[in-house]
């Protein structure tokens, strides 16, 4: 995990300089786009649950979606970073990603919500997957919805360009976007553990604090002359 | 095929007898929604165009559903109501055709008041963005009876409700503001027909996952 | 600030937000540790 942060930043210094700011995007971008990624994984183990009602699933699914919203977060924040540099605003409106991300995000947070006002079961494992569901088609939907709003919203003055890559920039996205989506997996993979790991320990508690059936002690049958 | 057309007719025609009966739903609906129009005529500054009450009037209109469907599923589910309608042998799915129907059959009854009032308060309401009301009236009781019966299970039903509709609601609220306002309002209608179809299906199909055990 | 400013923050953010979740992570596997601990105690006890 340290090599792939480690790669993350490293690849700054190799990039061609196309003014300073513009180095946010080798970070900004694969961020995004890995929290896309989380979220379309989070929907496919959500469609998985629904299909084969296989209980493994549901946490993949909750843990997919909460690292995609953990990403995603960090693409508002990177963004608006990046928005403030270029354009001297901390938001605005007129960026689509960041617009998208906001929806997402409040999108994303309201399934946390839900998952936590739910007891824990066959209930709750099938409604988050639903919402997830959801939330995956709102992706699309959503971003139409905002490319057909910026026409009475606000004129599209800005825009996060997607620059005519050279070759040795595009190189470098490219690590980048293999950095973060390592470090994206194994932070799922960690995560998955511990919460399995929780899980686990919770049923063994359960199970030692119950009180033992009472079975015969082996030695108790014994002839009494033995060990008195 | 016939029969879940009749289960549907029958999960739909039941709503609307209660409420004929009760009538506890829909004038709270037709109040709020008036009310709030008036709050927004306070809200608006004084030179602000037409173009900002359109977007009010969609505020309403998506509070005005949620108010509809919340008081939609709440006694189903504190009456035991679902839980008698899940065991019947009809498709699950003809459950959440039922309500979305009966709530569509609310949220028009309350716009038939809401609508004229803001032509009369406000501003002139076109072909174009009638139809954007009905195409996104249609997107908001399919999605929102759907997610009313995953918040009506759960213990902050109130609260969650609107917080799961308004991410749900926001492509609604463009595609109605554009058919009303924009020179070319083609492309909202079409988007707001598209929202419908992807939306409805879905939640047709996911209901079953949703109400069961 | 200048613009180089603004990068060394973006990847700042990333990089405390990354950390954080480490540490988060690695206080719930401690708090987990301590509970294998104490349920192997019980399964002594229960032999």
């Amino acid at each position: 995990m340290g090599l792939a942060v480690v790669l993350a930043l490293l690849v700054v210094p190799e990039d061609a300089d196309q003014g300073v700011s513009q180095r946010i995007f080798y970070i900004h971008v694969p961020i995004a786009l890995t929290a896309y990624f989380c979220f379309g994984l989070g929907a496919w183990k959500a469609l998985r649950l629904l299909w084969t009602r296989e209980e493994h699933f549901d946490l993949e699914s909750y843990v997919a979606v909460h690292q995609g919203t953990i990403f995603g977060a960090l693409t508002l924040l990177t963004g608006s970073i990046w928005a403030k540099a270029s354009w001297n605003v901390w938001w605005t409106w007129s960026s689509r990603q960041l617009v998208l991300f906001l929806v997402l995000f409040l999108f994303y947070c309201a399934y946390f919500m839900l998952r936590y006002s739910i007891e824990e079961g066959a209930r709750r494992a099938r409604s988050s997957a639903v919402y997830a569901l959801f939330g995956v088609v709102l992706i699309p939907i959503s971003f139409l919805a905002i490319r057909l709003a910026q026409d009475f919203v606000h004129p599209v003055v800005f825009n996060i360009s997607g620059p005519q890559m050279s070759a040795s920039m595009f190189a470098t996205f490219c690590v980048s976007w293999a950095a973060v989506t390592l470090l994206a997996y194994v932070l799922y993979r960690v995560e998955l553990l511990g919460k399995r790991v929780d899980a686990d320990l919770r049923e063994l508690r359960e199970t030692l604090e119950r009180p033992r059936p009472s079975v015969p002690r082996l030695d108790e049958q014994m002839p009494t002359g033995v060990g008195s | 095929m016939t029969a879940y057309v009749a289960d549907v007719a029958a999960l739909a025609h039941k709503d609307l007898k209660v409420e004929l009966r009760t009538r506890d739903t829909l004038p709270a609906m037709l109040l709020f929604v008036v009310a709030t129009l008036v709050v927004f005529h306070f809200a608006l500054p004084a030179d602000a165009g037409d173009d900002a009450a359109y977007g009010l009037l969609w505020i309403a209109i998506v509070f005005t559903a949620l108010v509809g469907l919340a008081r939609a599923w709440v006694p189903e589910h504190e009456h035991g109501v679902l839980e008698g309608l899940v065991l019947a042998p009809c498709d699950r799915s003809a459950i959440w055709l039922g309500k979305t129907i009966a709530a569509l059959a609310f949220l028009a009854a309350a716009q038939v008041v809401a609508l004229p009032a803001f032509a009369l308060f406000f501003a002139p309401l076109d072909a174009p963005a009638l139809l954007g009301v009905v195409l996104a009236d249609l997107g908001i009781c399919a999605v929102g009876s759907l997610l009313a019966a995953m918040a009506a299970a759960t213990r902050s039903r109130e609260v969650l409700l609107p917080l799961l509709l308004l991410p749900l609601a926001m492509p609604l609220v463009v595609g109605g503001v554009g058919s009303a306002i924009a020179p070319e309002p083609g492309r909202y209608l079409l988007f707001l027909a598209l929202y419908d179809a992807v939306f409805a299906v879905l939640s047709w199909a996911s209901f079953e996952y949703v109400v069961t055990e | 600030m200048s613009q180089g400013d603004y990068v060394a923050a973006a990847y700042a953010v990333v990089l405390v937000v990354v950390l954080a979740y480490v540490a988060i992570i690695a206080a719930k596997l401690t708090r987990l540790q301590r509970q294998v601990s104490d349920l192997v105690e019980l399964a002594r006890r229960r032999r």
